[in-house]
């Protein structure tokens, strides 16, 4: 348990100093695996056949059949790297930093019985929602976003693990179904983006806005 | 049980039928059926109330069987319009009404199948009795309608679609753990998240957890209830959707997620924390509503117009919850005055865009003479949405008003009236000069579908004004009460 939430830490922190989208796709399949294996590891005395379905179609959805939508779609764009992002990758690490403080302090305050849940992955997962938060609104590339989503999605079910919540088996599996779909239908919207506005530049949609365009890039809008 | 049941299945069976069919007749024939099915359904389910045993998933409450009922007429008006809409919109690729760009239209099929899919996903959101079963049906309904916004496959209706999707998956992920920490907020085993069971223990609730959760749910359904300062996406995707999509989105969808609130402001007032809950409803609504009042005034798109108003509605019902009482009361019958006037707003908007191929508002003059129907019904839709006597839209804003004036908080009332005031100003100003005053373009016929649908919730907003029927006022009061709102 300990060594994922570490390998999850450190995931985050390779996406953040990254600029290359191919290596982000890799690291967020790997949390995938990572995450896709909690569950089992978690509760490993009473595996039931709901565990071992759950885990496997996490497994698969996030981890072989989204980062291939991912991929399909950055070879469409001809696009290889994230350009300029609103805070550098150096800076962006040094803020990873702070928020994994953030994490940590959240952890601290909850006041967690021992035993209620493993602070360390509590940690982790928190970690994962600040990370995905900050670069929604720190990237410029719309594919780039969608990956966050899946890094904050990650962490928020990294949460829900570690609080060992028993939610009923078709939740569980209607809650990776919306994730799976969301991310699905982001990667089909991303062709088009494509195509229509010859780029993915988010801060470049702002044709819609009763701001003027100056004061309001649309990143913005996310914090 | 079955009979809710069939509510989701319905829907859901003529969706994927929809997708597969090629013949747009047996389709669009398939679409009535299913709306008006479910519309029957529905009031039976509403009207037989059903013992719902402690821990089901699925079941009815006066509140839900309220917004089912709304949703379905809804549906249905749409239904009839949508189903001329779709009818005339041509196949081949056509230029772009705004920028003049080429653009081609989706399939008829993923759009049918896509709405049907979206009233799937309210129905369950609507009648789920579990706060992890409501999160699933709610997140659904985003990506039910996503397709929907981006029906026009233009550059303005992709990025409208794209925020749409990011903004509100992100807000809703806040949503989910929200529902973990009510988790954490349950000592008592089972560790359960229907709602029967939740009530029942709620005095054992831990407020600390509770409180974190209330926020985190708050900020979650209040992106996609459209509450400001994170309703920016609203009027992108509610200006950018075609007419009827608009309607539902505005009239219908909105509710479900502020059911979303509602039901955790049960939880809250079961467990003694109303006046938490109560507050922070009361701050987020008055800040929508001036937010609002504020876009409203120097609008030039009379869509978009249209979408901040369903922002400032969603305040009054927010401040309407927050403040209790009789505010509750007040809330839940703007609901529905709400929800069948902004379709009838968003439905004749749809007519004027269809006529004069412009959503700038000082382009369109004289709409009366061109469109008699929906000249008129666009005026009546302005005055019912702006509270005026004798729509019903005027009971419930003044009842709210009323429960300001009970509980003394001046400040409340005097920031309610102005930003009404306000909003009734910007919208006069607007809608005015759009009917009024002489136009170069020649009076034209309209078919019947797209005036019917508007033509009778026009009725029923005016009808609510005047006469309350018994079933509603009954259910209206037994949801109140939910809330702890007073027994009358």
């Amino acid at each position: 348990m300990h060594i994922i939430s570490v390998l999850l830490i450190l995931s985050c922190m390779l996406l953040l100093g990254s600029s290359r989208l191919h290596v982000a796709i890799r690291v967020v399949a790997a949390q995938g695996v990572l995450l896709g294996i909690l569950p089992v590891i978690r509760s490993v005395d009473h595996l039931t056949a709901g565990i071992w379905i759950l885990s496997v179609s996490t497994i698969v959805s996030k981890s072989v059949v989204l980062p291939w939508l991912m991929r399909i779609c950055l070879r469409n764009a001809e696009i290889r790297r994230e350009i300029e992002p609103f805070i550098g990758f150096g800076s962006s690490l040094i803020y990873g930093t702070g928020l994994l403080a953030l994490a940590v302090w959240v952890t601290v305050r909850m006041h967690l019985a021992p035993g209620e849940a493993p602070a360390v992955l509590m940690t982790s997962s928190f970690f994962l929602v600040f990370v995905g938060l900050f670069i929604l609104v720190t990237r410029r590339k719309a594919i780039t976003q969608s990956l966050a989503y899946l890094v904050l999605e990650n962490g928020v079910y990294g949460v829900g693990v570690s609080m060992s919540l028993d939610f009923p088996f078709i939740v569980e599996l209607g809650i990776l179904l919306d994730v799976f779909v969301g991310v699905f239908l982001m990667g089909n919207l991303l062709f088009h983006l494509d195509s229509e506005f010859e780029h993915m530049d988010v801060d470049k949609l702002t044709e819609l806005s009763d701001v003027s365009e100056s004061a309001a890039p649309a990143g913005k809008e996310i914090a | 049980m079955m009979l809710l049941l069939s509510i989701i299945l319905v829907p859901v069976a003529v969706a994927v039928a929809s997708y597969l069919i090629r013949s747009h007749r047996l389709r669009r024939t398939l679409w009535l059926a299913a709306a008006m099915g479910h519309l029957i359904l529905s009031v039976l389910a509403a009207a037989v109330p059903e013992a719902s045993p402690l821990g089901t998933w699925i079941g009815l409450d006066a509140l839900s069987a309220i917004f089912l009922v709304l949703t379905s007429t809804l549906f249905l008006g749409a239904t009839v319009y949508g189903i001329g809409y779709v009818a005339r919109e041509p196949v081949a690729p056509q230029p772009d009404a705004e920028d003049g760009s080429l653009i081609r239209n989706e399939p008829e099929s993923i759009f049918t199948g896509s709405i049907l899919f979206l009233l799937a996903t309210m129905s369950l959101a609507i009648i789920s009795r579990n706060l992890a079963l409501q999160w699933v049906a709610i997140e659904a309904t985003t990506l039910a309608s996503a397709p929907l916004i981006y029906y026009h496959r233009s550059r303005r209706s992709l990025e409208a679609a794209w925020k749409y999707l990011i903004l509100c998956s992100v807000g809703i992920a806040m949503a989910l753990l929200g529902i973990f920490f009510i988790l954490m907020a349950v000592t008592s085993e089972p560790r359960d998240l229907t709602l029967a069971v939740l009530l029942q223990h709620a005095g054992a609730l831990n407020h600390k957890w509770l409180s974190t959760a209330f926020i985190f749910m708050l900020v979650g359904y209040g992106t996609k209830m459209g509450l400001a300062p994170l309703h920016s996406w609203l009027p992108d995707a509610h200006s950018e959707a075609p007419s009827p999509v608009s309607a539902l989105l505005s009239g219908a969808l909105l509710n479900c997620a502020f059911l979303g609130i509602l039901r955790m402001q049960q939880v809250c007032a079961a467990a003694g924390m109303a006046k938490f809950g109560g507050d922070l409803l009361v701050l987020f609504g008055l800040l929508s509503m001036g937010m609002a009042g504020v876009f409203i005034l120097r609008q030039a798109d009379y869509k978009r117009m249209l979408a901040y108003s369903s922002v400032e509605h969603m305040g009054i019902l927010a401040l309407g919850v927050g403040l209790g009482g009789i505010g509750l009361f007040g809330a839940f019958l703007h609901a529905v005055n709400h929800s069948v006037v902004k379709a009838m707003l968003f439905l004749t908007a749809g007519n004027l865009l269809a006529r004069f191929h412009t959503k700038d508002t000082a382009k369109i003059r004289g709409a009366c003479s061109v469109l008699p129907i929906s000249g008129v019904l666009w005026i009546a839709g302005f005055l019912a949405i702006t509270g005026s006597p004798p729509f019903g839209t005027f009971i419930s804003e003044f009842t709210i008003l009323r429960a300001t004036l009970e509980q003394g908080r001046w400040i409340v009332t005097a920031l309610y009236s102005l930003f009404l005031v306000l909003v009734f100003v910007g919208m006069s100003a607007i809608v005015l000069k759009m009917a009024l005053g002489k136009s170069d373009e020649s009076r034209t016929r309209e078919p019947w579908t797209t005036v019917l649908p508007p033509l009778v919730f026009a009725v029923i907003a005016l009808l609510l004004g005047v006469y309350l029927p018994a079933p509603l006022l009954d259910k209206l009061h037994t949801a109140a009460q939910l809330f702890g709102g007073p027994a009358q």
